[in-house]
C-alpha cells in the first residue's frame, strides 16, 4: 500500500535521513522507534507531503506522490506530533475545518465528524471549546481530525506525548480499533512500550539510518541472550579466573562484573539460574539478592547502537 | 471551493471568538478617531463651521502713549486673540512656562518713534516679541495681527490734527533735503484737512486694509462644511486595519508553530492557493471592519460620503485587500510571531505616519509629500478623503484603488515568492 523508497533528507551539514526504506500494508501497524532527534519525524514529514526529499520516493500503491495538490494525498491522514488544533473553537469546528480542507462539505462533513468523535469517545464534548480539554482528549481530538477524510493509510508522529497512561491506553483503543479496520498505520515514539504493546513490525532508526526492522520476535532473536540473570554478590571480587569458567557453563551465552553485580545473559532462564548459583556458592561467593529480566527492545537498541534508547 | 471557505470561515470564526480583541478592533479606531477629529476640528460644537481656539497672547506696554494703547485695545478686540496686559518679566514667565504663545512688548517711546518712521525710514523703533518656540505657527498669525493694528494705530495717529502738528514741528529740524520738506510738508497739510475728522464726521481716518477677504472652505459644495472628523476616521480606520493586517501575518507564524499548518501541507493544496485563502479572508476581516468604523462614523459623527458611494467602497475594499496582503509578506519574512509582531509594528506607524494618517500631508516638506506617494496608505487617505467631505467622483477614486490594488498584488507576490512552504 505504502512504499517508501531511500528518503534522504539534509538540513545543513546534518544528515537527517538517510536512506529509509520500508513498506506498509493494509491491517498492520507498523512502528518507527527510535530516540529523539534519530530522524522520525522527518521521516513522517517527507511521507506527508510536508517537505521534499533531497532523495528517494513514496509510492502509494505502486504510484509515487508527486506535487502538492497529488490527489493521492487524500489516502494519507496526518496526526501530527503537535497539538494542531485551535483552542479557540469548538471540537466540532476543529473538525470542520480539518475536513473542509479535503473538500468535505455539508452532510458528508457532518457524518465523518460525528463518527471520527465516536471513535475517540467524544461526541459529548462537540460543542465544547478545545481549551477546556485535558491533555488527552486534546490527543483524541487530534487523531479524529487526521481521519475525518477516510485516509486507508494514518501517520501518527508521537500521538501519545505528554498523556496520562488513561488516555494513552484510551489512543491505543482506538489504533487497534482502525487496524481492524484494515488502515495501514505508520507509528513513531521513542517509548519502546509503545511498539512493543502496538506494533506488528518495528522499524529501528538512529541517526537517520534504519538499524533494524523486523517483528518484535525478530528483533529480539538479535540479543546474545533472550534473558539476563542479575545477581548481587557479597563483596566486589577480584575479576578472575572464575568468570571465564562462570562462561562456559552450560546455557550461559555472555557474563560481565560490575563492581558486585554480576550480569549473566542466557536463553534458558529456569535451568542456567540454577546452575549459576550453585557455581557461585562453590567458589564462596554466595548469593545476596537476584532478580532476572526479559530481553527488550531497549536492549536490542542497545545492542544494535551501543547506546540506550533513553539516554540517546 | 468548500475548501476555500473552510479556510475563511475558519479565520472569521477566530476572529470573532475573541470578543474582547473585536470589540478593540471595531471601538478603539472610532473612540481615537473621535478624540482626534474633535481636537483637529477646533472647539466643541458640530458640523465644520465651527471657530477655531483662540492664540492666548500678552500685551506689555512701556510706552503708554496714545499709539501704544491703541495697538493694545486694538489686539485686546482682535476675535482671532485672547489678549491680556501684562508686565514685562510676567508676560516672559508665562511664555517661558507655556501659558502663552507670545509676548507683544511695547518698548518706552514707541508711539513717538513710529509715529516719525511713518513718514522717515530712519529710525524705526523695535517691538521685541517674546514667543514660545514650538508655536512657530502662532507667532506668525501674532505678527500679522500686531501689524494690521500697529498700522491702524500709527496711521491714526498720525494723521490726527495734534499728529500733524507733531510731525510738522519735528520735520523743521529733520536732517532732509529743502525740497523734500517742502514736499512732506504738503502731504502733511494735505492729511490734515483730510482726516481732521474721519468719515461722516467721526474719528480721525487711519490707514486701513485696501481689501477685505472673503474666505470660502471649498468642499463638496456651498452646505458641505468640512469634517475633521473625516479625516481622522481615514487615518485611525488605516492605522487599524493595518494592525489586523499584522494580526493575520502573526497568526500564520503561530499555525505554524502549533502544528495546523501541518494539516494545511498534507492536504492536497497548493501555496497559491492557501495563501490566497488567507488573503481573502484577512480582506474579509479589514473590509467588514472599515464599514464598521465608519458607520459609527456617519451615525456618530455626522461624516458623510459626499462623493461616490461606489468609489468610496471601492478604496475601502482595495485597502482591506492590501493590508491582508502586507499581513502576508509579514507571515513570509518573519520567523517567530513576537519578533515579527515588534518589527511589524514599527513599519506600519512608519507607513501611517508617512501616510498622512496622524497628521495631513500637507504640513510635511514639499520633497516629503512627493516622497510619499511611494507609500499606500497615503492613497488610502487620500482616496477616503475624496470621496467623503472632498465630494469628488468615482473618477477621483479609481487612481487611489488602482495603486492599492498594485500593492497588493505586488505583496502577495513577494509572499507567494518568500513564503516558507515546507513544515518545520
Amino acid at each position: 500500500m505504502l512504499e517508501i523508497r531511500g528518503l534522504r533528507k539534509r538540513f545543513g551539514d546534518r544528515l537527517a535521513v538517510d536512506g529509509v526504506s520500508f513498506e506498509l500494508r493494509p491491517g498492520e501497524i507498523v512502528g518507527v522507534l527510535g530516540p529523539n532527534g534519530a530522524g522520525k519525524t522527518t521521516t513522517v514529514s517527507m511521507i506527508a507531503g510536508l517537505m521534499r526529499p533531497d532523495e528517494g520516493e513514496v509510492h502509494i500503491d505502486g504510484r509515487p506522490l508527486r506535487d502538492d495538490t497529488d490527489p493521492a494525498k487524500r489516502r494519507i491522514g496526518l496526526v501530527p506530533q503537535e497539538l494542531a488544533l485551535y483552542d479557540e473553537l469548538s471540537a466540532r469546528d476543529n473538525l470542520r475545518f480539518c475536513g473542509g480542507l479535503y473538500g468535505l462539505s455539508g452532510r458528508a462533513l457532518d457524518g465523518a465528524i460525528g463518527s471520527a468523535l465516536g471513535l475517540v469517545g467524544l461526541q459529548d464534548r462537540a460543542a465544547h471549546r478545545v481549551g477546556t480539554f485535558s491533555g488527552g482528549m486534546k490527543r483524541r481530538l487530534n487523531l479524529a481530525a487526521g481521519l475525518l477524510h477516510g485516509p486507508d493509510i494514518l501517520l501518527l508522529d508521537e500521538p501519545t506525548v505528554g498523556v496520562d497512561p488513561q488516555s494513552r491506553n484510551a489512543v491505543f483503543d482506538n489504533l487497534e480499533a482502525l487496524k481492524r479496520q484494515g488502515k495501514a498505520l505508520l507509528y513513531t515514539t521513542h517509548y519502546m512500550e509503545e511498539a512493543q504493546r502496538l506494533c506488528d513490525r518495528i522499524v529501528i532508526i538512529d541517526q537517520g539510518r534504519i538499524v533494524a526492522h523486523d517483528t518484535l520476535r525478530g528483533l529480539l532473536r538479535l540479543l546474545p541472550a533472550a534473558n539476563r540473570l542479575h545477581v548481587e554478590l557479597p563483596a566486589t571480587p577480584a575479576d578472575g579466573a572464575w568468570l571465564d569458567d562462570l562462561r562456559t557453563l552450560p546455557g550461559v551465552s555472555s557474563a560481565t562484573l560490575a563492581g558486585d553485580q554480576l550480569a549473566v545473559g542466557t536463553s534458558t532462564l529456569g535451568p542456567t539460574a540454577a546452575r549459576v548459583l550453585a557455581f557461585l556458592e562453590e567458589r564462596g561467593l554466595p548469593c545476596q539478592h537476584v532478580h532476572s529480566e526479559r530481553g527488550d527492545l531497549e536492549a536490542v537498541f542497545l545492542e544494535l547502537t551501543g547506546r540506550r534508547l533513553r539516554d540517546s | 471551493m468548500s475548501t476555500l471557505w473552510a479556510v475563511v470561515r475558519k479565520d472569521l470564526q477566530l476572529f470573532l471568538t475573541d470578543r474582547r480583541a473585536v470589540l478593540m478592533h471595531l471601538v478603539a479606531p472610532v473612540v481615537i478617531a473621535g478624540f482626534m477629529g474633535f481636537v483637529f476640528s477646533g472647539s466643541s460644537g458640530s458640523g465644520g463651521d465651527r471657530k477655531p481656539s483662540r492664540v492666548a497672547v500678552r500685551v506689555v506696554d512701556q510706552d503708554g502713549s496714545a499709539i501704544s494703547r491703541g495697538i493694545a485695545a486694538g489686539l485686546a478686540a482682535d476675535a482671532m486673540l485672547e489678549a491680556r496686559p501684562a508686565a514685562r518679566e510676567e508676560a516672559r514667565e508665562d511664555v517661558r512656562r507655556g501659558r502663552v504663545a507670545v509676548a507683544i512688548v511695547i518698548p518706552p517711546g514707541f508711539g513717538q518713534a513710529a509715529g516719525a518712521a511713518l513718514f522717515r525710514p530712519a529710525g524705526k523703533p523695535e517691538i521685541p516679541l517674546l514667543y514660545d518656540p514650538s508655536h512657530s505657527a502662532e507667532r506668525a498669525l501674532v505678527e500679522g495681527l500686531l501689524t494690521q493694528h500697529a498700522m491702524q494705530a500709527v496711521s491714526r495717529h498720525a494723521f490726527s490734527p495734534s499728529g500733524v502738528e507733531e510731525q510738522m514741528r519735528s520735520l523743521e529740524d529733520a536732517p532732509l533735503e529743502p525740497a523734500r520738506k517742502a514736499a512732506l510738508r504738503t502731504l502733511l497739510a494735505s492729511a490734515a484737512a483730510l482726516g481732521a475728522t474721519g468719515p461722516g464726521g467721526g474719528a480721525p481716518a487711519a490707514m486701513t486694509l485696501p481689501y477685505s477677504v472673503r474666505a470660502e472652505a471649498v468642499t463638496a459644495s456651498a452646505q458641505v462644511p468640512y469634517s475633521g472628523y473625516a479625516h481622522s476616521f481615514a487615518g485611525m480606520s488605516v492605522q487599524f486595519i493595518l494592525f489586523a493586517g499584522i494580526n493575520m501575518g502573526v497568526a500564520m507564524l503561530v499555525d505554524r508553530q502549533r502544528g495546523v499548518w501541518k494539516r494545511l501541507r498534507a492536504a492536497p493544496l497548493s501555496k497559491g492557493f492557501v495563501l490566497g485563502a488567507r488573503t481573502l479572508s484577512g480582506a474579509l476581516i479589514g473590509f467588514t471592519t472599515l464599514c464598521v468604523v465608519f458607520a459609527a462614523a456617519v451615525a456618530i459623527f455626522g461624516v458623510r460620503v459626499q462623493g461616490s458611494l461606489v468609489g468610496f467602497v471601492g478604496v475601502l475594499a482595495a485597502f482591506a485587500i492590501m493590508a491582508s496582503t502586507l499581513g502576508l509578506l509579514i507571515a513570509a519574512l518573519g520567523r517567530t510571531p513576537e519578533a515579527t509582531r515588534g518589527v511589524s509594528i514599527f513599519a506600519v506607524l512608519i507607513m501611517v505616519m508617512l501616510g498622512g494618517a496622524w497628521v495631513p500631508t500637507f504640513l510635511f516638506p514639499a520633497w516629503m509629500q512627493r516622497a510619499t506617494l511611494a507609500v499606500p496608505t497615503r492613497w488610502a487617505v487620500d482616496g477616503i478623503e475624496a470621496m467623503t467631505w472632498r465630494g469628488l467622483p468615482l473618477a477621483s477614486a479609481v487612481p487611489a484603488i488602482a495603486v492599492l490594488l498594485g500593492f497588493a498584488v505586488l505583496f502577495e507576490a513577494l509572499a507567494l515568492l518568500r513564503f516558507r512552504w515546507e513544515a518545520d
